[in-house]
């Protein structure tokens, strides 16, 4: 599941805080919810994050895409309205409402405009409150599901998803689909559904973050309309969990020309203190720009791969320090020596003065400039609170990453980084290469 | 359904799609335009919520531009871009950018080559300074043409040969064209690209990249008076290419007069499914309006829940898990217009494509919706509230519009040309553009389980691992 993986990146990226030109506002409404706000009266549309700890990790044993499937179909029927009456519903408002499913959280983005801002709200209250679950609703949202669930069996790179999560989590949650396999999906029931629904969308787990044309006033009458009537709680959340990685190379053959390897060993908690280092670090190992190490030696010097990356996998319940590269199945083992040697010579010998000073450029110099619009705002804020981040922390942020010196990002390099803990999971038909174990 | 979007399903298939979304620009108030000495011409959109700025170049020349033989010169130059000139060392300029806190990529398309780089505001000039240097400077050596090519062919490993939807739609683009360079890909033929060398990358390069082939698009938090005198001092001094191409004449369609299908077998397909394509009039400068019915035509037939294909074939016969149309309406050239559709369990290509065929014709039948007609407008009217909010993506629609023949008073028009269409104009644009004489049919499927190679992949499912 590589798209999870990535999107726990994404997350990670945006909700790291940092001194920009935002005023958040704390919210608590009349019925005890809390949400963070930024008004921004410009444009008159709201843009509104709602987030629900716990996601596909919540579901029960046996019912393997649950909560994926429960999501899927929030939009396809509630109230007195069935799947086609709702869309033309909210066409006719011109809303826009999406529900997402992921490892920690169910997420519902919701943009509308200021003009019928009651209307629409009144609607997405109903998918929230009153979904209706219908059985034909629910096995048309399963056929597709399944038709995914099939495609991605044949993608390399979800193949190499799965290998490797398998591998690091076992039968925790994380350790496999959340989408479900073919057997659970296709035995799952309306009840079933209607249990995942009570289990992961509860007041007890919820974070919300606001911005656009609305008042604090507006958005605590709002809120308390739109999820009052939400069970209290929901399920327990799950267990921590150390990634089970061994050093190795694990080959899952795939006939396909280019090969996918994802690779990683242990990474760094959010709430530890080498957590800044340890971001800086990634930034001049494999961060994603064209100057990160591994982009010099495997894309520039070489030509060995279009795309080389290396990322910090922040989860509620584990964390890994991750990397992907594709590269033709002759060349994939070329590929996967220089960044070897690349961990290792990192962890041996750190990066350079001038690297850190390089990073912390640019990590400094882009924060701000994440700020740029309501709905990008509005996840940034929301991420925020999800991370347990005080309401005055972007104004701190980039002290803390000016404040690393390089004996500390040495340090954690020497601590985290190995190169003989590393787990290689290669999808294709790689040349010189087999699993170790 | 929103999870389940094609993304997932069709991922490639999805790209079109994005295309097809309404366009739509608010605050024209918000947008100013001037041409320097030179010729290069100048957008800037105002947006002061953030100090943000994204600075754009955009190149009137893209793959179809190309001469025959060097496939996907355009889009090996735009990486060789980032090699070096006389100023700046390889990879530079990136590096520049980003100890600015800034990012910046380039993109490559039939009809253009963007650069940009998105940064504080207080660093425009910066950002000036080296994208007018690397206009006319670049400075290669053989060893960056030798590496720099293994990176175009792993991308395309990346983005076509690992996927078979993408190799599908490469062969049924090129059925689509008959003689027009929109049949062969961006990316190239692999065999060209394999020849790719520094003559050929330079010739495209001389040609084309000149400020009188450019259009420079900056967006956020900066006014017109401070981009001009900035773009004066940077892009101003760099002389016309007077050698520069008068017209974008590339080889025009034929009269085409047979339908085109095809069969497209891989293994690694899972999911099969059908599309057929058809020629379609791309929106030309001051003429806009068929080109309009048929946005909302393929918002009518294929726009999400309440898309006529998805209201009949998925809700009504339970034919089809997904179908979707899309139409590209931005193009300088003839574009299509396609509609697709991915069979439920147990239903084979050919009745997909039977119901397909037999709803186009009830459409035809029994007309527009009025209540679905006025949906769509006020959701495009909406559209242009929403679209205020990223003005990255209203940068792309001018530097996108003006390399592909619009003037800005067209990009301007637009919003309203769409809401004036009527059912009548949708129906006749329609009649028009769905012919099959036109069109290219392709089916993407597994081959039978029959074959014993088949077999062997059935049996050992494809994410067990070896030990």
């Amino acid at each position: 599941m590589i798209r999870i993986l990535l999107a726990t990146l994404v997350s990670l990226a945006l909700t790291l805080p940092a001194r920009a030109g935002v005023d958040i506002q704390e919210v608590k409404t009349p019925g005890g919810l809390t949400a963070w706000l930024v008004e921004e009266h410009s444009i008159p549309f709201t843009a509104l994050e709602i987030w629900f700890r716990g996601g596909t990790s919540l579901d029960r044993p046996g019912k393997r895409g649950a909560v994926n499937l429960m999501t899927a179909t929030l939009e396809e029927g509630a109230g007195e309205m069935d799947a086609l009456a709702f869309t033309r519903a909210k066409e006719e408002l011109a809303a826009s409402f999406s529900y997402d499913a992921g490892d920690d959280t169910v997420s519902v983005s919701a943009k509308f405009l200021t003009e019928n801002r009651d209307e629409a709200v009144a609607l997405l209250r109903e998918t929230l409150v009153s979904p209706r679950f219908d059985q034909e609703a629910i096995d048309r949202v399963r056929s597709q599901v399944l038709s995914i669930i099939r495609s991605d069996a044949k993608d390399p790179n979800d193949i190499a998803g799965r290998a490797f999560e398998s591998r690091a989590f076992g039968d925790h949650p994380y350790g496999t689909d959340s989408n479900g396999t073919v057997d659970s999906v296709s035995s799952l029931t309306r009840g079933d559904i209607l249990q995942a629904h009570a289990d992961a969308m509860a007041r007890d787990r919820i974070y919300i973050g606001a911005v656009g044309d609305i008042t604090p006033e507006e958005l605590a009458t709002l809120l308390d309309d739109l999820l009052g009537d939400l069970p209290e709680t929901g399920a327990p959340l799950p267990r921590d969990i150390e990634p089970a990685l061994t050093g190795g190379t694990t080959v899952v053959p795939f006939d396909t020309p280019q090969s996918v390897a994802l690779f990683g060993h242990a990474g760094v908690d959010r709430e530890s203190d080498d957590f800044f280092a340890a971001y800086l670090l990634n930034t001049i190992l494999g961060g994603g720009g064209f100057e990160s190490r591994l982009m010099t030696e495997v894309r520039e010097k070489r030509g060995l791969t279009y795309g080389v990356y290396s990322f910090l996998v922040d989860k509620d319940h584990a964390d890994l320090w991750m990397g992907q590269v594709q590269s033709a199945n002759n060349r994939v083992a070329d590929a996967i020596e220089v960044i070897r040697a690349q961990w290792a010579e990192i962890s041996e010998n750190g990066v350079t003065a001038e690297e850190l000073e390089a990073a912390k450029k640019y990590l400094t110099g882009a924060y701000p400039l994440r700020f740029d619009g309501n709905g990008r705002i509005a996840n940034i804020i929301t991420g925020m609170q999800i991370e347990g981040m005080p309401l005055d922390y972007p104004a701190t942020r980039n002290d803390r990453v000016e404040a690393v010196t390089l004996d500390q990002v040495n340090d954690v390099a020497r601590r985290y980084l190995d190169p003989d803990a590393l787990r290689f999971v290669v999808v294709g038909q790689p040349e010189g290469l087999s699993s170790t174990d | 359904m929103s999870l389940f979007s094609p993304a997932r399903i069709l991922k490639t298939v999805l790209a079109l799609l994005l295309l097809a979304a309404p366009s739509a620009q608010a605050a024209e108030d918000l947008v100013t335009d001037f041409t320097l000495g030179n010729g290069m011409q100048v957008v800037v959109i105002e947006d002061h919520r953030a100090p943000v700025v994204v600075h754009m170049v955009w190149y009137r020349a893209g793959a179809a531009d190309e001469t025959p033989g060097v496939s996907g010169v355009a889009h090996f130059l735009e990486h060789l871009l980032f090699k070096g000139t006389d100023d700046l060392a390889p990879g530079e300029l990136s590096k520049t950018v980003a100890e600015n806190g800034g990012t910046d990529n380039a993109f490559t398309s039939h009809d253009y080559t963007g650069y940009y780089q998105r940064v504080a505001a207080d660093r425009l000039g910066l950002m000036m300074s080296m994208e007018a240097d690397r206009m006319r400077n670049i400075r290669l050596t053989e060893t960056d043409i030798l590496t720099e090519r293994e990176v175009i062919i792993e991308e395309r490993n990346q983005r076509v040969e690992n996927s078979p939807q993408s190799l599908f739609r490469e062969q049924a683009m090129a059925a689509q064209y008959l003689n027009h360079r929109y049949g062969v890909p961006v990316i190239g033929w692999r065999h060209e690209m394999e020849q790719l060398g520094l003559d050929d990358a330079m010739d495209y390069y001389r040609t084309f990249y000149a400020p009188n082939n450019a259009i420079l698009v900056v967006a956020g938090d900066v006014t017109p008076d401070e981009v001009r005198t900035l773009a004066e001092e940077h892009y101003g001094p760099i002389p016309a290419n007077p050698e520069l191409p008068e017209e974008r004449d590339r080889p025009a369609e034929p009269r085409q007069t047979a339908e085109r299908r095809l069969v497209f077998e891989d293994p690694r397909v899972a999911q099969p499914y059908v599309s057929r394509s058809y020629l379609a009039p791309e929106r030309d400068p001051g003429d806009q309006k068929t080109a309009a019915a048929l946005v909302i035509l393929a918002d009518i037939l294929g726009g999400g829940q309440t898309g006529y294909l998805t209201e009949k074939l998925t809700f009504e016969q339970k034919k089809a898990v997904y179908t979707s149309a899309w139409y590209r309406g931005q193009s300088l050239d003839d574009t299509t217009f396609g509609v697709y559709v991915v069979p439920a369990e147990g239903v084979s290509l050919e009745e997909a494509e039977r119901a397909m065929d037999e709803t186009l014709d009830r459409f035809l039948d029994e007309g527009v919706d009025e209540a679905q007609l006025e949906r769509i407008k006020m959701q495009i009217r909406a559209g242009q509230v929403y679209a205020r909010d990223n003005v990255e993506s209203m940068a792309r629609r001018y530097g996108s519009g003006l390399t592909q023949g619009l003037t800005i008073e067209d990009i301007q028009a637009w919003p309203d040309i769409l809401q004036e269409v009527t059912e009548a104009d949708i129906l006749t644009a329609a009649r028009e553009v769905l012919d099959r004489d036109r069109a290219v049919t392709g089916y993407l499927r597994a081959p039978a389980r029959d074959e014993p190679s088949a077999d062997a992949n059935e049996t050992q499912p494809a994410n067990e691992v070896s030990q």
